[in-house]
């Protein structure tokens, strides 16, 4: 099984996490000046890229803390886990082939 | 009529989901031993380890809490638990959980912080012998060995396929707490039981 590395407890197996979807999605200033479209797009519309990308997860069976992580979606790797509040790091790195 | 107006006489006598199950865990080979430790005080503490209500909890609990993760302090009667970064599991004799919480809720005052009694939430089960970690090992991916998990080590992870806390009280004497969900004790007793089965060695 895959291990992932929760920031807080080390590397555990898979299973103990959940996906919780794009990281770093902000939640818009004036909610009430945005249009129907503009409030779909934040609600629904998510990048969808080959290769690295920054996704939220929980370490579910563990210390229940969400924490970030790149992942390379085209190979399941796990690139980089940081913690909520730490920016995202530079990985200098091409998408997978 | 609410819970005041019932005299303690008259309240049901708690009962442990592992009731009755002692015999089966006696029936496990000698190389493990199985018992459960019945109604643990058990609190779940919430506050900021870096700020003003740690010192005073600790002043209560007679030690710092544990901020490495998952690791655990042993204080007195009090066992402490590290589950996250703001959040502990501190064990407690039985009976002893009211006047606890009572000081810690004090000792946290009107700053941020929480403090619950979640004793019925977790039964515990100690389980010791040579052969407990090979036990564990059957369901379970953390690595037992004492020197990746020494004496003081608490890890929440899944044991087939169910969340609990392991707490490593000894590691010459393999000597392990198991805390898992009331709601899974019983699954949790018969699959140790059953794992156990193929300890016996010699066949």
């Amino acid at each position: 099984m895959q291990l992932i590395s929760c920031p807080w407890c080390g590397p555990r197996e898979e299973a103990e996490y959940h996906y919780g979807g794009q990281a770093h999605v902000a939640y818009p200033h004036e909610v009430g000046a945005l249009s129907d479209a503009d409030w779909a797009h934040y609600l629904f519309f998510r990048d969808n890229p080959r290769g690295p990308f920054a996704e939220r997860w929980v370490h579910a069976a563990g210390c229940r803390r969400w924490f970030n992580a790149v992942r390379d979606t085209g190979t399941h790797e796990i690139l980089a886990v940081y913690r909520i509040g730490e920016p995202q790091p530079e990985l200098g790195r091409q998408a997978s082939r | 009529m609410t819970a005041e107006h019932v005299s303690p006489s008259k309240l049901p006598m708690p009962l442990s989901p592992l009731d009755g199950w002692q015999a089966a865990f006696d029936a496990l080979p000698d190389v493990v031993a199985v018992s459960e430790i019945t109604f643990t005080a058990q609190l779940n503490l919430r506050v900021d380890p870096s700020g003003a209500a740690a010192g005073a909890v600790a002043k209560v609990l007679g030690s710092a809490l544990p901020v490495q993760p998952c690791t655990s302090t042993r204080s007195g009667d009090f066992l402490l638990l590290w589950l996250g970064p703001d959040e502990w599991l501190i064990l407690a004799p039985e009976g002893a959980g009211l006047e606890l919480e009572t000081a810690l809720r004090e000792a946290i005052g009107d700053g941020p912080g929480a403090v619950t009694d979640v004793s019925a939430q977790r039964s515990t089960l100690a389980l010791s012998g040579p052969a407990s970690r090979e036990l564990l090992a059957k369901g379970c991916s953390i690595d037992l060995h004492p020197k990746v998990s020494p004496t003081g080590t608490c890890v929440q992870t899944l044991v087939a396929q169910t969340g609990i806390i392991i707490v490593v009280r000894d590691e010459t004497a393999s000597d392990f707490l198991l805390l898992v969900r009331a709601s899974f004790a019983q699954y949790f007793a018969a699959w140790l039981i059953d794992a156990g089965v193929e300890l016996t060695g010699g066949c």
